[in-house]
C-alpha cells in the first residue's frame, strides 16, 4: 500500500490538482474564481503528460556528445513536451476568451457572482 | 496544388478569417463578401474531394512531408469527404442568409463575427480532415473558442451562457486530453490508425478503458449528449440568431462526427460493443435525451427555446444510431448527421427571419399575419417541421427508418418504441406552431416590439415579403430535405455504405 502511494506519487499529485480544479470550476460561485478552477485543472493534465514522460537515469532530450545518440533510453521523451507546449498555448487563449467573457457579464451586470448574477438576470427579463 | 484539397479548406479558412479584420478594418463591408467567398471555394473543394473518394479510396495527405506513424496525417476518406460536404454547404447557406441580418443581430459587430465564423468552420474543417488525435484536440479548440464567441456577440444574457459553455466545454477537452494521453502511454502513438493497428497488440488494460471512456465523456459535452447538454439550450437562445443558425447544425455534429471516428475507426467496432460496452452506454442515455428533449420542447414557449431541446432530442437519434453498433443503426445516425444540419439550419434560419420580420419568435403570439407576410419562409417551415416529425418523403422519415430497423436488429424494442414515441411528441410541439401561423386569425395586435409592415418591405417582391438572402437560404436549404429524402438511396448506396467501419 505504502508502496503504491509511494511509487505514483506524481499521478496522486496530479489527481488531487485535478479534484481542486474541478472543486472550483463546480462548486465555487464568482466566476473568476471558476477560471481559477479552470486553470488549475488545465495545469493538473499538463503535469500529468510531463510526468509520463519520464525516466529514471535519463536526461533532458537535447543531444549531448558524452551520452550520444546509440541508446534513446538515456533520453527522456519529448513528444509530450511537445505537445504540451500547444495545450499551454490553448489554455492561454481560453482563458482569454474566459476572462473577456467575465469582463463583458461585469459590464452588464455589475457583478460576478453567480447567485446574483441569476438573480439580476431575471430581474431584467 | 489540387492534389493537396484535402488540407486546402482549413487553411483557406485559417488565412480569410486572419486577413477579415486586416482587410475589413477601414471598410465593414469587406468582411460579408471575404467571409461568403472563402465558404464558397470551400463548398467547392469539398465537392472535389468526394469525387476523388467515389471509388472509395482513401486518400492520406502527409502534412509538411512527414510519414504518417510520426507526422500528421489528413485523411480523405468517404466519411470525411461526406460530413464535409454537409458542413460547408449548410454554412455556406447561413453565411448568405446572415447578409440581412447584419443590421439587426450583430449590430457594430460584422467583422468579428466574420472572422470569428470562418476560424469556427476552420476549426469543423480541420477535426473532419484530421487523422491525428492530438491534432483533434487542436482543432477542437479553436473550434469551441469561436463557438464561444459566437454566442457572446449576442443579446445582454449571451455571455452568461457563453461563460457556462466555455467551462463545460473545457472540461470536455481537457477530459478528451486525458484520454489521449492516456493512450499514447499504452500505445505510443497519436495517428489514428496507427493506434488501431496497435490497440489489439495491447490485450486487456484498464488504461484503455479509461482512455475510451474519458474520451467519450469529453466529446459527450461537445455532443450535448444527455445528461450532458446544460450548456445548450441557454447557448442557443441568446446567441443571435445566425450564430444560433450556425453553431445548432454544425457544431453538435462534429461532436457526434468525434465520437464515430473514435469509437469505430480508432478503438474498433467489436471493442466498443463487446469488450467494454461504452456503445450500450451511449444508446441508453441517447435514448433517454430523446424523450427527455421532446417533452422539454413542448413545454417551450419561444421558437428558439424550443429549437434548442429538439436539438438534444435530435442528438439522441445520432448518438442511438451509433451506439446500436450495427449497419443500419450506423446508417441511420450518419444520414441524420445530413438531414439534421439541414432542417436545423433552415429551422434556425426561419427563427431569425421570424424575429426580423415580426419582431419576436414567441409561439403563443403568432398567428395568420406570418404567414402573409412571410410566405417563403413559413413554407420553408412546414417543410423542415414535416421532416422534424418524420414525415415521407422528407429526409427526416429515412433516417428514422433505417434507426428503426437497426433498433429492430438489434432486438431491442424498447429503441423502438422510444423512435415511435419521440416521433409523435415531434408532432405535438410542430403541429402546435403550423396551427398558429395557419389557422389562428390575427385577433389581438401585435404588442410595441413588432416591427409595423411598411419598413419591413424595401427588397423587391419575388420573395414574398422577406428579401432575397433572407429566403433563399431558408427554401434551398428546407426544400433540399424533399431532395435528400427523394434520393436518399443513392446517398446511402453511393456513399454511407462504403464507410461502414469493419467489422460492423
Amino acid at each position: 500500500m505504502i508502496d503504491f502511494i509511494r511509487g505514483h506519487y506524481t499521478y496522486w499529485g496530479v489527481i488531487i490538482l485535478m479534484l481542486i480544479g474541478l472543486y472550483g470550476m463546480i462548486f465555487k460561485n464568482n466566476l473568476v474564481k471558476k477560471l481559477i478552477g479552470m486553470t488549475i485543472f488545465q495545469v493538473s493534465i499538463i503535469m500529468f503528460y510531463v510526468a509520463s514522460a519520464s525516466k529514471w537515469a535519463a536526461t533532458v532530450p537535447v543531444l549531448d556528445p558524452a551520452t550520444g545518440a546509440a541508446d534513446a533510453a538515456l533520453y527522456i521523451s519529448p513528444l509530450q513536451h511537445c505537445l504540451m507546449l500547444t495545450a499551454i498555448v490553448v489554455g492561454v487563449a481560453t482563458s482569454g476568451v474566459a476572462f473577456s467573457l467575465a469582463i463583458v457579464i461585469y459590464r452588464h451586470y455589475k457583478t460576478l457572482d453567480e447567485p446574483l448574477l441569476i438573480e439580476r438576470m431575471k430581474a431584467q427579463s | 496544388m489540387i492534389q493537396n484539397s484535402p488540407a486546402l479548406i482549413p487553411l483557406i479558412l485559417l488565412a480569410i478569417a486572419i486577413l477579415i479584420p486586416v482587410l475589413a478594418l477601414k471598410k465593414e463591408k469587406l468582411a460579408f463578401p471575404l467571409a461568403a467567398g472563402a465558404s464558397f471555394v470551400s463548398v467547392i473543394i469539398a465537392c472535389y474531394n468526394i469525387t476523388r473518394i467515389l471509388n472509395g479510396v482513401r486518400i492520406s495527405y502527409h502534412f509538411g512531408g512527414w510519414i504518417p506513424p510520426l507526422g500528421i496525417e489528413y485523411v480523405l476518406d468517404p466519411l470525411s469527404a461526406f460530413i464535409a460536404l454537409v458542413v460547408n454547404v449548410v454554412a455556406f447557406f447561413v453565411i448568405w442568409h446572415s447578409h440581412g441580418l447584419q443590421a439587426t443581430e450583430i449590430t457594430g459587430r460584422p467583422v468579428p463575427y466574420y472572422a470569428l465564423t470562418l476560424l469556427f468552420l476552420c476549426g469543423a474543417n480541420g477535426i473532419i480532415i484530421t487523422g491525428d488525435l492530438f491534432n483533434l484536440y487542436v482543432f477542437l479548440e479553436i473550434f469551441s473558442l469561436a463557438a464561444y464567441g459566437l454566442i457572446g456577440i449576442g443579446e445582454k444574457k449571451a455571455p452568461v451562457a457563453a461563460f457556462r459553455y466555455l467551462i463545460m466545454g473545457t472540461i470536455g477537452a481537457s477530459f478528451y486530453l486525458i484520454g489521449i494521453g492516456f493512450l499514447y502511454m499504452v500505445t505510443g502513438s497519436l495517428n489514428m490508425a496507427d493506434v488501431k493497428a496497435i490497440l489489439p497488440l495491447v490485450g486487456p488494460n484498464p488504461a484503455v478503458n479509461v482512455a475510451l471512456t474519458l474520451m467519450v465523456v469529453g466529446i459527450g459535452i461537445k455532443m450535448a449528449i444527455f445528461p450532458l447538454h446544460g450548456w445548450l439550450p441557454d447557448s442557443y437562445t441568446y446567441a443571435p440568431s445566425t450564430s444560433a443558425a450556425l453553431i445548432a447544425p454544425i457544431g453538435t455534429k462534429i461532436g457526434a462526427y468525434v465520437i464515430i471516428r473514435i469509437m469505430f475507426f480508432v478503438f474498433g467496432v467489436s471493442f466498443v460493443d463487446k469488450e467494454f460496452p461504452i456503445a450500450d452506454v451511449v444508446a441508453w442515455l441517447s435514448a433517454a435525451g430523446i424523450i427527455y428533449g421532446s417533452v422539454m420542447a413542448i413545454a417551450q414557449k419561444e421558437l428558439k427555446r424550443m429549437l434548442a431541446y429538439s436539438s438534444v432530442a435530435q442528438i439522441g437519434y445520432i448518438g442511438l444510431g451509433i451506439g446500436m453498433a450495427n449497419p443500419l443503426g450506423y446508417i441511420g445516425a450518419v444520414l441524420h448527421i445530413l438531414n439534421h444540419a439541414f432542417m436545423k439550419g433552415s429551422l434556425f434560419l426561419v427563427a431569425a427571419n421570424l424575429r426580423k420580420k415580426m419582431g419576436h419568435s414567441d409561439i403563443e403570439k403568432m398567428d395568420s399575419t406570418c404567414r402573409k407576410k412571410l410566405p417563403w419562409t413559413t413554407a420553408a417551415f412546414t417543410v423542415a417541421a414535416l421532416s422534424m416529425i418524420g414525415l415521407p418523403p422528407t429526409a427526416g422519415f429515412f433516417s428514422k427508418w433505417y434507426l428503426a430497423l437497426g433498433a429492430v436488429d438489434k432486438g431491442n424494442w424498447l429503441f423502438l418504441a422510444v423512435i415511435m414515441v419521440s416521433s409523435l411528441l415531434n408532432a405535438v410541439y410542430f403541429f402546435r406552431i403550423l396551427e398558429n401561423i395557419y389557422l389562428k386569425s390575427p385577433l389581438v395586435r401585435p404588442t410595441e416590439g413588432a416591427i409595423s409592415p411598411e419598413n419591413g418591405n424595401d427588397e423587391g417582391h419575388f420573395a414574398g415579403k422577406e428579401g432575397y438572402s433572407l429566403a433563399i437560404p431558408v427554401v434551398v436549404l428546407s426544400f433540399s430535405l424533399l431532395a435528400i429524402g427523394l434520393w436518399n438511396s443513392a446517398i446511402v448506396k453511393g456513399i454511407i455504405q462504403n464507410i461502414i467501419p469493419p467489422g460492423m
